[in-house]
């Protein structure tokens, strides 16, 4: 399993800072056990997409913009904490900036739902991104999420509505939108943050129709068979660049973002800078019939 | 739910001959056969075998015809086939009638009928909710008018994308339809859902619907809805 390799290369890790004597053995092993890792299977990617010290999208507002001006609710029902959004510089530019989040503790995880959003962090995202328009601001969204919260209020509420409307208002914004999936990118709530001009994932980010354990419960009634999932569903950032879903992918430490955050901040400003500049470079009508033709293909 | 007020799954087609007048509808020809994007371990099979055993190609059908005299473009997906579930060929069918629809100035009335995603076609499946979701935004942002018919079950990406964009929203009685299905939901919240939960009057109740329209008056609230929006009664 990637979660012992990943461990023991953390021990291996901390007794090179030692002082002990056997430092060609333990540079051997480190060796071995990153060559382990740069070559991963999908439920390897899955286990690192979800890796609990993943890089948050609050830890890549900090790193990546400034002047962060944090937005609220949906103006009709309420605020949901599991999609946060606002207003923020990007290489000095105003953008509007929206994803879901997920926390750094277990009571932040529970107060956001584990990065499953209600409608009212969707309908708050629409009117982010509609003011974003407003004031021709570019879009950027970040998308980590194993989807929609599947709860009755949030049902009563319009789960299904708050979602299809993201979808087709996202399609006629006429300001730049770029989506990252910076690690689960599961189900149409996943999709309600990411109809884009360009999609950008995280190397060890996956992007799939439903999660692994509700794909292996719905096909096969079994979630348990999560691993074989992963097998057969092809949801790898490599495999979206192939089937030419995405833009381009963010590369990542080996291991993991979490291995270290810095070096992934540094490729993603990289990253979403170039596209940004790519897309600010267009017209408004150019913009809205290349995203329309872009899903009209698939 | 008492039981005699559920209704009977009905096949795309059956469904278009209910609302159509008689002898008006004509099929709108076009190629949009599921394809197998994934190459998914045995689904290639399973379509024949649905193929063979419906006698549809895919999981919905469309036709130009006549509603009580007035033009539209009608579109019936079949739960018959692989529970309706939206893949490549559904996308495609939804969204060329959608596009057929704008390209003639005709109103657009879609029957929904689905579990939700097509798991077999991955990524794909997913991506059809943008695809029917962005048509049906640029055919309503050309003065298109939408009626989506929600039917026993709307549920997962199809309530998520058009069937919830209507102009004008019409549901079956006691019709399940929501996002989530209720297993799920129950796994969630770990307790055993309420008596009539996301059925058609729930929905109503909750906003998301205009009215519930019985099957046998299907047909006249059509009629009548495109009479009111037709463009010749306009400054007649």
């Amino acid at each position: 399993m990637i979660r012992d390799v990943l461990q023991e290369l953390e021990a291996v890790e901390a007794a090179l800072l030692g002082s002990g004597e056997d430092r060609a053995a333990l540079e051997r092993r480190r060796d071995e056990l990153l060559s382990r890792l740069s070559s991963l299977t999908p439920e390897d990617t899955v286990y690192l997409a979800r890796h609990p010290h993943r890089p948050r999208i609050d830890d890549l507002i900090r790193a990546l913009m400034t002047d962060f001006f944090e937005q609220c609710g949906d103006r009709y029902a309420g605020e949901d904490p599991g999609v946060l959004g606002g207003i923020a510089r990007f290489h000095g530019r105003p953008v509007t900036v929206i994803g879901t989040r997920k926390g750094h503790s277990l009571e932040e995880n529970i107060a956001y739902h584990f990065g499953m959003p209600e409608p009212e962090g969707y309908r708050k995202a629409l009117r982010l991104m509609k003011q974003a328009e407003k004031f021709g601001r570019p879009v950027l969204t970040f998308i980590d999420t194993p989807g929609a919260y599947p709860g009755m209020e949030a049902e009563a509420r319009g789960q299904g509505e708050a979602i299809a409307q993201n979808l087709a208002q996202m399609s006629q914004l006429t300001v730049p939108v770029i989506s990252v999936i910076t690690g689960e990118g599961s189900s149409g709530g996943a999709l309600a943050l990411g109809v884009a001009d360009s999609m950008l994932m995280l190397e060890h980010a996956f992007f799939s129709v439903v999660s692994p354990e509700g794909f292996a419960s719905i096909l096969w009634k079994d979630a348990g068979r999560k691993a074989e999932a992963c097998g057969v569903m092809q949801l790898t950032a490599a495999d979206m660049l192939r089937f030419g879903v995405i833009d381009g992918i963010v590369p990542e430490p080996v291991g993991g973002a979490q291995r270290d955050p810095a070096a992934l901040y540094a490729a993603l400003d990289t990253a979403l800078a170039a596209q940004l500049d790519a897309l600010c470079a267009l017209d408004e009508r150019e913009l809205t019939a290349r995203r329309y033709e872009k899903y009209r293909r698939v | 739910m008492p039981e005699r007020e559920k209704l009977a799954p009905l096949g795309g087609w059956a469904r278009l001959n209910l609302v159509f007048d008689e002898g008006t509808a004509r099929e709108l020809a076009m190629q949009a056969h599921g394809e197998d994007p994934l190459g998914f371990p045995g689904y290639a099979d399973k379509l024949a075998a649905q193929r063979a055993k419906t006698g549809l190609d895919e999981a919905a059908v469309a036709a130009e015809g006549r509603i009580g005299g007035e033009r539209a473009v009608v579109c019936a997906l079949d739960s018959r086939f692989m529970m309706g579930s939206m893949g490549t060929g559904v996308g495609e069918r939804v969204t060329r009638a959608v596009e057929h629809a704008a390209a003639h100035r005709l109103p657009l009335i879609i029957f929904s009928a689905s579990g939700g995603a097509r798991m077999q076609e991955g990524v794909f499946s997913l991506l059809q909710m943008a695809k029917t979701s962005a048509a049906i935004a640029r055919f309503q942002e050309a003065g298109g008018l939408f009626i989506s018919v929600l039917t026993h079950p709307t549920t997962g990406g199809v309530t998520a994308s058009f069937a919830s964009l209507g102009d004008i929203t019409l549901a079956e009685p006691g019709a399940l339809i929501g996002f989530a299905g209720p297993r799920v939901i129950e796994q969630t919240i770990g307790e055993r859902l309420p008596e009539g939960f996301q059925r058609s009057e729930f929905q109503l109740a909750h906003g998301f619907v205009d009215q519930i329209v019985p099957r046998e008056r299907m047909r006249e609230t059509l009629a009548l809805l495109l009479r009111l929006h037709s463009r010749a009664e306009e400054g007649a």
